[in-house]
């Protein structure tokens, strides 16, 4: 499984961040999406379903 | 076509009225006739909801969109009405996304964790003075309004000692019986305040959000006043209302609350399922489609007015099995409270940072703390847009 974030879609909103801390986090100075790990490890992999079905802008994928 | 017009009266004061359940078992979007005589539409279904929010079909401008209660509504109809600049939530990108895109840095789940030592130290505090003063209390006064207001406060850097000039306006401005020409003055109150605080900020800024703002420079005085008076609002009214409520759920569910102060480890997940139980935000929102849109199998024309019945959504058993029940232990992210979509509530890691600590907090401080009247006598804000609880007498 693999991680895409788009951040001109995303609206900080920190879903990911809070759901999958390991995988994902915010800027700095815009709070927008960063994935720290674009691999996502199979342990991961439902909280990374559950950060992409909470993303309220559909910032996020992961395929 | 329709008779339906939204229906208010709740029989229990933790459920929504009935009528909501009964429209969701039947279908997930009908017809609904708004105050005005509008023919649009209410969402009772999860899935339903979470398509509006998310769809950029729909707007969030107040201009054409019906009021589906008779009130202060109105007061986006008449002429010469605008939002004022920087109210950022009644407006659509690229508008919106250029203010929240200011403010988002703030509200980071990160910048959160690092404001929860000030969010405990505040809470003892506050538990502090009430165990001082004895019982009896009202946990709204003593507890729930003002950990949240003081937060609040100190992070936008405005003057905790003004509270009562804003925490008044809000009363007023969140009072479903308000006239527009008194909701209007609310507003003007509080915004004059703040465009006040605004400019002695710029000549002595200090180390808080609108100083900060105001160092960016991207925003206009009247735009500072629009954002500070909607964070401002925004951040006192609802968790507030939630940390009200919420305890006064635990107190008339004592299973729960003993769940919750003997393993205070899932206070997160029971932060979760108050908000999805709960639903504060208890009428609308509301979205207007700017094209026709398919909702469900509904075809929803370009003008016409979508109400939202969260509470209705996020018990829908589809998504949440057994939702009508209190279930601290249950799964419950996902709701809909703080919304969906590009105007997901800013403030939601804040807010659960505050919840996540005030809860076990109380009740480790009070472990017997109990209703001191019953619960029918615990007067309901059925009469403000938020919901909660005027006030919470408790002892222990």
């Amino acid at each position: 499984m693999e991680i895409k974030a788009d951040t001109t879609v995303c609206i900080g909103a920190g879903m990911c961040a809070l759901t999958a801390p390991e995988l994902f986090d915010q800027s700095e100075d815009e709070g927008t999406v960063l994935v720290l790990r674009r691999e996502v490890p199979a342990e991961q992999e439902d909280a990374v379903r559950r950060a992409v079905n909470l993303c309220p802008s559909g910032a996020i994928s992961a395929t | 076509m329709s008779d339906l017009t939204l229906p208010m009266v709740r029989r229990r004061p933790l459920d929504p009225p009935d009528e909501l359940g009964e429209l969701r078992r039947q279908a997930p979007v009908h017809r609904l006739t708004f105050a005005d005589g509008h023919l649009g539409w209410l969402v009772t279904g999860y899935a339903a909801a979470r398509a509006v929010l998310a769809d950029p079909r729909f707007s969030n401008r107040p201009e054409g969109m019906h009021p589906p209660l008779p009130g202060r509504m109105e007061l986006a109809k008449r002429e010469g009405f605008r939002v004022p600049p920087g109210m950022f939530l009644r407006t659509d990108p690229p508008e919106h996304t250029r203010y929240r895109r200011l403010l988002t840095g703030q509200f980071t789940v990160r910048r959160m964790k690092t404001l929860e030592p000030r969010i405990a130290e505040i809470t003892e505090e506050h538990l502090d003075a009430m165990e001082a003063a004895g019982p009896p209390a009202d946990l709204v006064e003593a507890f729930a309004l003002p950990i949240p207001s003081l937060v609040i406060c100190e992070l936008l850097g405005v003057p905790y000692e003004d509270r009562t000039r804003f925490q008044e306006d809000a009363r007023v401005l969140f009072n479903l019986e308000t006239k527009a020409e008194d909701a209007l003055a609310a507003v003007g109150s509080t915004m004059a305040y703040l465009h006040d605080l605004i400019q002695r900020k710029r000549e002595k800024p200090d180390d808080d959000l609108l100083s900060g703002l105001i160092e960016g420079g991207e925003l206009t005085d009247e735009e500072l006043t629009g954002v500070g008076f909607l964070l401002l609002i925004a951040g006192h009214e609802t968790t507030a209302n939630m940390l009200g409520l919420g305890t006064y759920a635990l107190l008339t569910n004592p299973a729960q609350l003993a769940a919750l102060r003997d393993d205070p480890s899932i206070a997160e997940t029971a932060v979760e399922e108050l908000l999805r139980y709960l639903t504060i935000i208890h009428l609308g929102p509301l979205r207007c489609a700017v094209e026709d849109v398919e909702i469900e199998g509904v075809l929803v024309r370009a003008g016409e007015t979508v109400a939202i019945s969260l509470p209705a959504a996020n018990r829908d058993p589809e998504r949440f099995p057994g939702g009508d029940t209190l279930d601290v232990t249950r799964p419950a992210t996902g709701h809909l409270t703080f919304g969906h979509g590009i105007h997901q509530c800013l403030g939601q890691q804040l807010a659960r940072a505050e919840m996540r600590i005030a809860y076990p907090a109380l009740l480790r401080r009070f472990p017997g703390l109990r209703l001191a009247v019953t619960p029918e006598e615990v007067p309901m804000r059925s009469d403000m847009s938020i919901y909660g609880v005027h006030r919470l007498p408790v002892t222990w």
